[in-house]
């Protein structure tokens, strides 16, 4: 053996240091459900768990917890923006994909890099000056309603926006690592180019593109200041796309300020976080499962 | 006889033929490729119209003496001021939280390639945790952060906010390097293994060098993602009027000076905020294209 021991124990050194990295690093998501659990155990001393998430009366000062309206308020809001921007990602996607000449897909994969890149609190400050005021002048007298504009319709728009880099660069993704012979062979047997997408690609990438989604939706339910910038933040259950809402992030977000005076109040932000953490973590969880089995096929 | 019927068959084909590509079959060709096509443009056309918007208002709302100035304990109250002091806070918590999470990341996306890929089952089961972490929103590092903080006894800081920013960007800047590390082919490592190298050479004499424009492209997606996040350091960085001092000082940082701008009442604070969110902005597509050029530019010293 000619390596000198010199090497050999510098060797051993960086081995021991990347495993300690890599431990500390595989940690962290047991270290943040542990902190956020250990946090918010305080309000599960007087309240059941069913009470907390069912409940919508919201009265910190009486200690009075439902999470119902943010929890409601989320979902709404991250809905409407899926439903929005899916099927404009799935339609761009096989766009660029199948279609478009390679100068076209260049200027939209800019396009998404740069969307991708832009903070979300420029999306709020761009929410507020541009979709808030379109909402209230034109989009709700359409409908006979009388809103401020900060709702639960120009949350949606504003996050809609946001996560369509996400979900179109899964979908490109996907539909890149389809085999070209798949299509080839539905052309050479007379199909349109639009039929072999239809009942071919689309057939072969359906597990992902529902895992894409899957994603959008886990990506756009945690997603705060913007949302929380033009969502209006009344606490009450919305009826209507012109009601405003409350979020579960813009709650945490917003009411950072009281956390340190009210014991209570800190733990149920915490379980707050704690209910966002563990509804993302679900969703990728079962995402990564669910394309692991179908990768299989 | 034989003849007639063969050639009225044959009409009857062409005719059916031409009824299908004229009929049904093309016309839902032409809608779905006008709807993709709409699909796109509307996604190109956002991009401007949010880029055009920002700069708009940002512009005619900018002067250079925001720069120049810092808050000062009357900004908020209209009495003057600018956002030096939330511009300098942004760039010494994001450079420092990359500097951090660039040494945490290197070591883990090291550890993952060159150690671990000995066990595959070990690796999954890594990189499936990674993944997993990898989606969870920044607000939920701000509340962890920010208990993290109570739990050691800190106040709110520098130190505080850039500690929870490198949590933040860490799975971030390891799946960006992990994704690199993962093309160098086995080949390379193999022949190297096979001169007598130490793993350890190995992934800092050969992987760091031929990854490197990955490497640079992680850290400034990273740094994208630090200097643009308010969710998580509205907890733990405290605010001030002044500009940072030291790792113990209470910071304000650009994302948060805008939130707390825009909500204010007047109008004068909110034309500060256009302006300062055209500022973070302009660094973001900069750092952007910086990115773009430098791994064009680097690309060119890899092996394969």
């Amino acid at each position: 053996m000619n390596i000198s021991s010199n090497r050999r124990t510098r060797d051993k050194i960086i081995t021991c240091l990347t495993y300690a990295a890599m431990f500390v690093v595989l940690l962290l998501p047991f270290a943040l459900f542990i902190g956020l659990a250990f946090k918010s155990e305080l309000l599960f001393r007087d309240h059941s768990l069913g009470q907390l998430l069912f409940s919508s009366s919201w009265r910190p000062s009486a200690g009075e917890f439902g999470f119902k309206p943010f929890i409601v308020g989320s979902l709404y809001v991250t809905l409407l923006a899926m439903i929005i921007s899916a099927p404009i990602c799935l339609l761009s996607a096989i766009h660029i994909t199948q279609y478009a000449p390679a100068r076209v897909s260049k200027v939209v994969t800019t396009a998404i890099d740069i969307l991708a890149g832009i903070p979300s609190v420029v999306y709020g400050v761009w929410g507020m000056m541009f979709v808030v005021p379109i909402v209230s002048r034109y989009a709700a007298p359409l409908f006979g309603v009388q809103t401020t504009g900060f709702s639960i319709l120009s949350g949606g728009v504003v996050l809609s926006i946001m996560v369509v880099p996400f979900i179109l660069n899964i979908l490109i993704e996907i539909y890149r690592t389809i085999p070209k012979e798949l299509t080839e062979a539905a052309l050479s047997l007379g199909a349109t180019r639009w039929e072999a997408v239809r009942s071919i690609l689309n057939r072969k990438a359906l597990p992902g593109i529902l895992a894409a989604v899957g994603f959008g939706f886990a990506r756009a339910f945690g997603e705060t200041m913007a949302v929380l910038m033009v969502v209006g933040n009344a606490i009450r259950i919305p009826e209507s796309l012109f009601d405003q809402g409350y979020p579960l992030p813009a709650l945490i977000a917003n009411s950072y300020s009281e956390l340190a005076s009210v014991p209570e109040v800190e733990s149920a932000l915490m379980f707050a976080a704690l209910i966002l953490f563990v509804v993302v973590l679900l969703f990728n969880a079962t995402l990564r499962w669910f394309i692991i089995k179908t990768e299989k096929y | 006889m034989e003849l007639d019927a063969m050639n009225e068959k044959r009409t009857l084909v062409k005719q059916r033929e031409k009824s299908a590509r004229t009929g049904g079959k093309l016309a839902e060709e032409v809608f779905c490729r006008t709807l993709m096509n709409i699909a796109s443009i509307l996604i190109v056309g956002v991009m401007g119209v949010i880029l055009v918007s920002i700069f708009y208002k940002g512009i005619s709302t900018f002067s250079w003496n925001m720069l120049a100035e810092d808050m000062g304990s009357g900004f908020y109250l209209n009495r003057g001021g600018g956002i030096r002091n939330a511009i300098l806070g942004s760039v010494y918590l994001s450079v420092s939280a990359t500097l951090l999470a660039l040494v945490i990341g290197l070591a883990c996306s090291v550890c993952m390639n060159v150690y671990m890929v000995r066990c595959p089952r070990l690796l999954h089961t890594a990189r499936f945790l990674l993944d997993l972490i990898w989606g969870v929103p920044s607000i939920i590092y701000g509340a962890f952060g920010f208990s993290l903080m109570v739990f050691f006894g800190l106040k709110t800081s520098l130190l505080a906010g850039i500690i929870t920013v490198t949590l933040f960007i860490l799975p971030i800047m390891i799946r960006a390097i992990d994704e690199v590390m993962k093309t160098v082919p086995h080949g390379l490592s193999e022949s190297v293994l096979a001169m007598g190298s130490t793993r350890s050479e190995l992934s800092y004499k050969v992987y760091l060098r031929q990854c490197f424009p990955g490497i640079v492209t992680a850290v400034l997606l990273a740094f994208g993602r630090a200097i643009g996040d308010a969710a998580s350091v509205l907890y733990v960085t405290g605010e001030s009027a002044r500009s940072p001092r030291g790792l113990m000082d209470n910071v304000t940082t650009l994302p948060v000076a805008i939130y707390n701008q825009i909500n204010s009442p007047s109008a004068a604070i909110q034309d500060k905020a256009y302006a300062s969110a055209f500022i973070l902005t302009l660094v973001i597509l900069i750092i952007s294209l910086l990115s773009r050029y430098i791994s064009k530019r680097y690309q060119k010293y890899r092996i394969y």
